[in-house]
């Protein structure tokens, strides 16, 4: 608790404030207190023990939410005893939860903070169905302290890289989900015969099919990566048929399908700089974002390379360039994905009562010219330091003074 | 090695000439007369695709000489520019382009790529780069891979790029020779490479050839090091044995080694040598063993921490070509920071910003405008005509193109791009491509927008749907 404990009152005052949940306001302050967001508007009251933050010129955004990745999980890509993802030896690892494997030590973490990325998922990997998602803040000592939301969805995994596990046919995949799917409800409702060992075995451990309960019951997303359009509507089709709450994840050609998507109801992540076709998804292409928007579909963008969460910005940029509308591109990357992990009561745009999630820009922050100048995360002013900067200190004048 | 160039001549007469007739095939000098290292080496047939003149008025050109001309016009004919400035005759034929708003700059140039090498979709039927069954493996060219109908071709056409450096991988020592490729339609690679272009040799340090190897070659960084000074001891002897016989011509000629004849060339300065390598202290390695061996390192590829020795590559004149900002994903490359290319300048060193990957290749002007911003926001200012050169003039010099390509400068070939807006901008896209004249890509009109054999009937044509 001691970002808490360190929170304080804080106006930033005279920026272009863009709430995201309504039209943006010049010349305006945003009054941070205890961690929360105190009032924004053009006539705020500057308590007088406020920090005041002279933000003229500066444009303040909510701080950004990555949609994807594996932030505090993996610190070296290559270095195995690094990797948290990824469970080894279960195809239904449901009851797979992330969080314990999460390092809030991590040098990823102040490396995507200082550049504006606030808040991110993390993802596990692998497998069928690979566990269980959740939500950090980039801020905080223990694991406790940087949970936004756990779980936020149970990831099953649609796509070509499924296979192997699945019974190398996409059929095969999708029959083994209804298998677990079906055998978690019979294990639900014969839970005496179950313990008496009175039940045929089930197609996934007794914590598994616990697991995917919530998801059957409609109280948690199942997080579905797919890709091939007939893929995507595999996913569709298994949501009508068991009455889950789908979040459709990769979907590199769902703009084939849009209206499919849009009917559904289903929210979409996407990274927008994914255009290099494969044999899971020959219609990949840079306008599937502005595609799906268009039609009407929550679209959440996400940087994939966890290292470099921090070009959420750059995805965005080019996410407006292939047609999304500059507003919907800076929605999702706050609101919109604040709303599909199911914590827009708390994230994702400037509103009184929700967590100072905060950041001061020198301009728009999809530009490369743009610079971050303040972070604030839970209302804690966060120091605009890394270990990288630290190496650009040491190697700025050579040779180094060590 | 030795080719006798005009022997090729001849053959190439015979292809042009043979028009609509039944094909008859060319004479082949009789064994008798002539030894394979003196016939022609898998020449280029690489021809300019004959297009109009063509002006572009009032843009801003980003020049890569020094010079930004604001309200320019910039004039090319038969492959050349013929004028760039604020006042351009144009002859009455031209094809004029309203530059208006816009921005033009060089071709850009990726100086590591494995386009056509790795190509998509991603399979091993179409895994070429690596030749990993032997940690030295000079003798293998990458052009003898590259596929030209890979489907990532016109999507780095289509972000700006004329010209690359085709690279066999990283798992050995010594890759083989890379290709230096006109990015152009083509259906061989033959077509596409570029005319006069050295090869280069691909070299790797550090963690990928000591992991592929094992019991069956190096396994640690010395073991490295002892790897290539043995490959070049041979290559030595060989190119002594080699420029001996070339002198005397007694008695038999020496054996061809496809191996030795590629690092030979490389101690004869005819092959430039690109050296994948992370980390400060193996660049110094590798410069010790260049100075050994009397060759050069043209540039270190990757090169994450050039920034801590870039005053020893100023002084060395080795490029670093490297990433705005991919740093972590091995233990060699935890030092990656984003001031790195703008560090490398400010020492005077050479600087080129690669991609080494058919995404990253989309977009070299958006890496090195988040390079230079880096650089400017942490106190190392750097111009828009150094960004412009990172991608342009500098990766030319470090494929030995610089005299042919690279900058706009009359008499320079016609690679041309004309961007929406400031190329370092997040939101510029490239919305037209002239390599050597030829408008390869328009974003405007999709007849020229090329697309490969493997994308018909199968990849959604851009802007379409199935």
């Amino acid at each position: 608790m001691i970002a808490y404990l360190l929170a304080q009152t804080i106006a930033i005052t005279g920026g272009t404030v863009y709430p995201v949940s309504g039209p943006k306001i010049e010349h305006a302050t945003v009054l941070i207190r205890d961690g929360r967001i105190a009032a924004v508007g053009t006539d705020v009251a500057v308590p007088a023990d406020a920090t005041r933050i002279d933000a003229a010129g500066k444009w303040i955004t909510p701080g950004f939410i990555d949609g994807g990745g594996q932030m505090g999980l993996v610190e070296i890509g290559a270095v195995g005893a690094t990797r948290e993802a990824r469970m080894d030896g279960d195809t239904i690892a449901a009851a797979f939860n992330v969080a314990e494997g999460v390092n809030p030590a991590s040098q990823l973490i102040p490396v995507t903070r200082v550049e504006g990325i606030t808040t991110t998922l993390a993802a596990p990997g692998g497998h069928l169905v690979s566990g269980q998602a959740i939500l950090l803040d980039l801020d905080g000592a223990t694991i406790e302290q940087m949970l936004v939301k756990s779980p936020v969805g149970i990831v099953v995994d649609l796509s070509e890289s499924g296979k192997d596990e699945g019974g190398g046919s996409r059929a095969a995949v999708a029959q083994h989900l209804r298998s677990a799917f079906r055998d978690a409800l019979e294990y639900e409702r014969r839970r005496v015969d179950f313990n008496r060992g009175q039940i045929e075995p089930l197609a996934a451990s007794e914590a598994d099919l616990e697991a995917l309960l919530p998801v059957l019951h409609g109280q948690l997303p199942l997080i579905a990566i797919a890709n091939r359009r007939s893929d995507i509507a595999t996913a569709l089709r298994l949501a009508r048929e068991f009455k889950f709450h789908l979040i459709l994840a990769g979907a590199q050609e769902a703009w084939e399908v849009a209206g499919d998507i849009a009917a559904a109801g289903v929210p979409v992540l996407v990274e927008p700089l994914d255009n290099i076709p494969s044999y899971d998804a020959l219609g990949v292409r840079y306008e599937n974002a502005a595609t799906l928007a268009r039609a009407g579909i929550k679209v959440v963008l996400l940087e994939n390379d966890t290292h470099n969460s921090r070009n959420l910005r750059q995805q965005a940029g080019n996410a407006v360039s292939y047609g999304l509308p500059w507003d919907q591109a800076l929605r999702a990357i706050t609101l919109t994905p604040a709303e599909v992990f199911g914590v827009a009561d708390r994230y994702g745009s400037l509103e009184v009562g929700k967590v100072a999630n905060v950041v001061v820009w020198s301009g728009d922050p999809f530009e490369f010219s743009t610079g971050v100048e303040h972070v604030y995360i839970r209302g804690r002013e966060i120091p605009l330091t890394s270990r990288q900067r630290e190496l650009l200190e040491r190697y700025r004048h050579l040779p180094p003074a060590y | 090695m030795r080719p006798s160039w005009f022997l090729a001549l001849p053959l190439i007469g015979a292809c042009a000439t043979a028009g609509a007739k039944p094909a008859t095939q060319a004479p082949v000098p009789s064994a008798a007369e002539t030894t394979s290292v003196q016939r022609p080496q898998y020449s280029s047939t690489y021809r300019r695709h004959p297009s109009p003149p063509v002006v572009i008025r009032n843009a801003t050109i980003l020049t890569a000489t020094g010079q930004e001309i604001a309200g320019g016009s910039i004039l090319f004919r038969d492959g050349r520019i013929v004028s760039v400035g604020t006042t351009v005759e144009a002859p009455a034929d031209a094809v004029v382009v309203d530059g208006t708003g816009k921005y033009v700059t060089p071709g850009i140039i990726d100086d590591h790529s494995h386009l056509g090498v790795y190509a998509a979709p991603g399979t091993d039927a179409e895994s070429d780069g690596n030749e990993d069954t032997n940690p030295v493996t000079a003798e293998v060219w990458a052009e003898h891979s590259f596929w030209p109908q890979d489907p990532q071709i016109p999507l780095a056409i289509a972000g700006g790029i004329t010209t690359i450096q085709a690279l066999p991988g990283s798992a050995n020592l010594i890759g083989g020779r890379s290709a230096i490729l006109k990015l152009v339609p083509a259906r061989t690679v033959q077509e596409m490479k570029f005319p006069g272009a050295p090869y280069g040799l691909k070299m790797a340090c550090g963690e990928n050839p000591k992991r592929v190897y094992h019991s069956r070659g190096p396994s640690t960084r010395m073991g490295n090091m002892a790897g290539y000074r043995a490959a070049f001891i041979q290559a030595e002897g060989y190119r002594q044995r080699w420029d001996k016989w070339d002198r005397t011509h007694q008695g038999d000629p020496p054996q061809r080694d496809l191996r030795l004849e590629s690092l030979a060339d490389v101690l004869r300065g005819k092959i430039l040598v690109q050296n994948h390598c992370y980390r400060a202290d193996e660049m110094a390695q590798m410069l010790d063993l260049a100075h050994e061996f009397g060759f050069r390192i043209r540039s270190f590829h990757h090169a994450v921490e050039a920034y801590k020795i870039a005053d020893l590559l100023a002084r060395e004149g080795t490029a670093a070509s490297v990433w705005a900002d991919w740093w972590g994903f091995k233990e060699e490359a935890m030092d990656g920071i984003h001031e790195n290319a703008a560090l490398v300048q400010a020492a005077g060193g050479r600087v080129v910003i690669h991609s080494d990957s058919p995404s990253g290749i989309q977009r070299l002007n958006q890496e090195a405008g988040k390079a230079m911003q880096a650089g400017n926001r942490a106190g190392l200012p750097v111009t828009r005509d150094q960004a412009v050169r990172w991608i342009t003039a500098n990766p030319a010099w470090v494929l030995g193109i610089d005299s042919i390509v690279g900058t706009l400068e009359p008499g320079k070939m016609a690679d041309v791009v004309v961007w929406s807006t400031d190329p370092f901008s997040v939101y510029a896209k490239a919305l037209q491509v002239y390599n050597d004249g030829w408008l390869v890509y328009d974003r405007s009109d999709p007849t020229h927008q090329p697309r490969t054999d493997f994308e018909l009937g199968q990849v959604p044509a851009p802007g379409g749907d199935r």
